[in-house]
């Protein structure tokens, strides 16, 4: 009986010593780029939803806007 | 996809700030928030540099790591990305970031600190892609436009290089090869990792 109550006892108190989470859990819910939506400001070439798509788009984008050596050589 | 990444070519940039407007006007971004500046090294003095500075979308952010509210995330394109929502503007975020990316609005006639302000890589925020929300909070989505950040379009030079990590590495090392110099990024060790990542930099090297 002695043994039980200081068991109970013991774990009372080592259970106070527990910390609670205190992390913000907050969702995100960032909805992905190559989803769109098509809009007037969209550039063309692509189809919201298709993420191959997209990528092939922003790649090709950015080898045409941006790599000058492509367009002169 | 790579991840998305940043880089300024030192060799190309003019100091024009075309970027800096561009970035301001894309995203109506208010009075005494940066969120792209151009810093010269050795300003005056023959063989200057001058480097365009935002957020490097760090593949180890520092920001993420000592926000205390976790309001911090990453896409699947790298793009890191905060919850203006969930932010409590306290400011460890600046301390924490190597480019000095963090911003914070004076609002109200005491000048309260408002919540953090950061380049966005055109990708805007949680809210729902093109919305009027996140508009407002973020500025505009160019990337669910299927387009790249405003900064990086815009730059005369094309000084500035954004988009497909691997693409961005492609262009870059063409250039070098052509030129036969200019093979050192500032903040590509940094943001991005390397051999010597975290530790300090040599006396007088690019990191």
């Amino acid at each position: 009986m002695m043994r039980t109550f200081v068991v109970v006892a013991a774990l009372a108190t080592l259970a106070a010593c527990g910390e609670k989470p205190q992390t913000l859990a907050v969702p995100k819910s960032e909805t992905a780029a190559y989803t769109g939506p098509t809009s007037a400001f969209t550039a063309h070439g692509w189809k919201a939803g298709d993420k191959a798509a997209w990528e092939q788009h922003l790649k090709a984008r950015q080898q045409n806007g941006q790599n000058d050596y492509s367009k002169m050589n | 996809m790579a991840r998305m990444k940043f880089i300024c070519d030192a060799e190309r940039c003019i100091e024009c700030n075309g970027c800096v407007t561009a970035c301001k006007n894309e995203h109506e971004v208010p009075w005494g928030v940066n969120r792209r500046r151009v810093v010269t090294l050795n300003d005056g003095v023959p063989g200057e540099k001058s480097i365009s500075v935002a957020c490097m979308h760090c593949s180890d952010a520092p920001c993420m790591a000592v926000c205390p509210v976790n309001c911090f995330y990453k896409t699947d394109e790298g793009v890191v990305l905060h919850d203006k929502d969930v932010c409590i503007g306290c400011g460890y975020c600046a301390y924490a970031c190597p480019f000095g990316a963090p911003q914070f609005p004076s609002q109200g006639a005491f000048g309260v600190r408002g919540k953090m302000d950061k380049c966005t890589f055109c990708a805007g925020g949680p809210e729902e892609n093109g919305s009027q929300a996140e508009f407002e909070k973020y500025g505009r989505n160019r990337l669910a436009e299927g387009k790249l950040p405003a900064c990086a379009e815009m730059c005369s030079t094309k000084a500035l290089l954004a988009g497909d990590g691997d693409v961005v590495a492609d262009i870059l090392r063409n250039r070098v090869v052509q030129r036969g110099k200019g093979a050192e990024v500032w903040g590509w060790g940094t943001a991005y990792g390397s051999k010597k990542a975290g530790q300090a930099p040599e006396t007088g090297a690019k990191s």
